[in-house]
């Protein structure tokens, strides 16, 4: 008798983790077809891979930690991260579906390719070290080694496209992006000048999304 | 009426005298630069001259950078030396290399001497890496040293820069408290300490340490000090964020952090009454009971001993 007292909590563990983890298959259903509901197709926008648009500033969701994915569409859904386009679709998805998205766009492989360019001087030294005199800390301190990002709270920024990374952090710096906890990026977006986002912009799109060893750090 | 006078001066100066004795504190508070001192800007990184010298400014500042590189050598935790000296030990009031440089050889209540640069940098290792100090000549030693000389260059000599150590906090209006310091701790810090203090890693690299327990600073480093802490974090903490805590919440969040068990004292042999007598004579739990558990009876180890 005491064998079945510990299996039905377990049971109900297993699915829970299952639940939150999200279902792949359901979530790569729903970024090709939408969900009928309001929600339409992410690969229109985040393209069919999930690799984003440079030109349009789209952002690459492949290989995002899933856990970050699903607090920016809940946020979208509150209002407390605010986006025209994006709002829309985020409240007409469930919870479920928010989880099973993220989960879809957080396995795919973020297509890891060499620098494409030479590394961006200023940018690497804003990334890599900070501006001290401007009481800015480098950007590694809190995304983590190579800018691989400290999930989920401090979202990963290699490989992201620069024009992306460039309009997040001017909506910080004006106030129009707020979802950080306790303003950390906030406070730190406010003191970079223009110069210098467009700096480690370049410097973090460059990078791959993924630990290599071509000594890009 | 002269002869009273005498009389109770001399009493005076016999009682104070039996006062510094006994309250000689051999962990000495990090002294913060006085009013008036004169401001020094440390030389840009670009200036560090391509040369051999050079070489070993850089190699200096990639240690006290990544410290971690010394893991298992000369460091015994998780710690790099930037984690309090931040901006790569440039910051004014982050206990800066530049004014420290400066002001040895000093006299030391620690060790009861005068202390030179080099024995100064290996103190570090001893306590807040929890490991061993680099042997003087060391290549490593001498890196380090070399940095801290050129972050100073054109700074006078013997005398206290505005910046140094941590600005000192005035007393805590109400004694710090542990409980209002975890409240603190849950808000503003364990986002990156992580909610058990025991900071956050990536790749197999710290990335936010350990803030108490078997990787953080051990029980004779500084910052287990609750004002030292104190001053640290309210001019420091959270990164990107000085000064946005309440000089209340750093003194009771310092209290929090240092309320934990962490390696043990280095001094330590045996008696942990007699080290707390011995050294812990300065505003730490070290000793204290609290929470039915006596701090320092359940210390860590030294993993390089």
């Amino acid at each position: 008798m005491r064998k079945y007292w510990l299996t039905f909590p377990l049971l109900g563990l297993i699915t829970q983790t299952a639940l939150a983890a999200g279902d792949v298959n359901a979530g790569k259903q729903l970024a090709r077809q939408g969900n009928g509901q309001g929600a339409t197709a992410c690969i229109a926008c985040h393209g069919a891979n999930g690799e984003g648009n440079a030109a349009t500033g789209f952002p690459r969701l492949a290989g995002l930690n899933a856990d970050y994915l699903a607090k920016q569409l809940h946020d979208y859904q509150s209002g407390s991260r605010q986006n025209p386009v994006m709002q829309p679709f985020a409240k007409a998805m469930s919870d479920s579906e928010i989880r099973n998205v993220a989960a879809y766009y957080a396995s795919l492989d973020p297509k890891t390719g060499a620098s494409r360019s030479a590394t961006n001087q200023t940018g690497q030294e804003l990334a890599m070290r900070g501006d001290w005199d401007a009481t800015i800390p480098a950007c590694i301190s809190c995304h983590g080694p190579g800018g691989r990002g400290i999930e989920p709270e401090f979202p990963a920024l290699a490989g992201q496209h620069a024009s992306y990374i460039t309009s997040q952090l001017q909506a910080w710096r004006n106030g129009k992006r707020h979802n950080d906890e306790n303003d950390l990026m906030k406070v730190v977006a406010e003191r970079l000048d223009s110069n210098q986002i467009n700096a480690v912009a370049e410097y973090f799109a460059n990078l791959s999304p993924v630990k290599n060893d071509s000594g890009n750090e | 009426m002269m002869k009273y006078f005498i009389l109770i001066t001399t009493l005076l100066l016999w009682f104070s005298g039996i006062n510094a004795a006994e309250k000689r504190d051999y962990q000495h508070e990090l002294p913060s630069s006085p009013d008036k001192a004169p401001t020094f800007t440390p030389p840009p990184e670009s200036a560090i001259p391509d040369n051999e010298f050079g070489r070993m400014v850089r190699k200096g500042r990639d240690l006290f950078i990544n410290t971690q590189q010394l893991r298992g050598k000369y460091v015994g935790n998780d710690m790099n030396c930037a984690n309090c000296h931040l901006a790569g030990g440039r910051r004014a009031d982050s206990a800066p290399l530049w004014a420290a440089y400066t002001m040895y050889p000093a006299y030391r209540g620690k060790n009861d001497r005068v202390n030179t640069m080099e024995e100064r940098i290996q103190g570090c290792f001893t306590y807040s890496m929890n490991g061993m100090p680099p042997p003087s000549g060391s290549e490593v030693l001498t890196a380090m040293v070399t940095y801290h000389y050129w972050l100073a260059k054109g700074a006078p000599t013997g005398i206290a820069l505005q910046g140094r150590g941590y600005p000192k906090l005035a007393k805590a209006d109400k004694e710090p408290d542990i409980r209002r310091g975890k409240q603190v701790f849950d808000a503003q810090c364990a986002i990156c300490h992580g909610e058990d203090g025991q900071g956050r890693t990536a790749e197999g690299q710290v990335v936010f340490p350990p803030l108490w327990g078997k990787g953080s600073f051990n029980w004779g480093a500084g910052m287990h000090r609750i004002n030292t802490a104190a001053n640290f974090i309210h001019a420091n903490m959270p990164l990107g964020k000085p000064e946005s805590l309440s000089e209340q919440e750093a003194w009771d969040v310092a209290a929090f952090i240092n309320s934990h068990e962490r390696p043990q004292d280095p001094r330590y042999q045996g008696d942990l009454a007699k080290t707390d007598k011995t050294f812990h004579k300065h505003q730490c739990y070290y000793g204290d009971r609290l929470d039915n558990h006596t701090l320092g009876n359940q210390a860590y180890g030294n993993p390089l001993k």
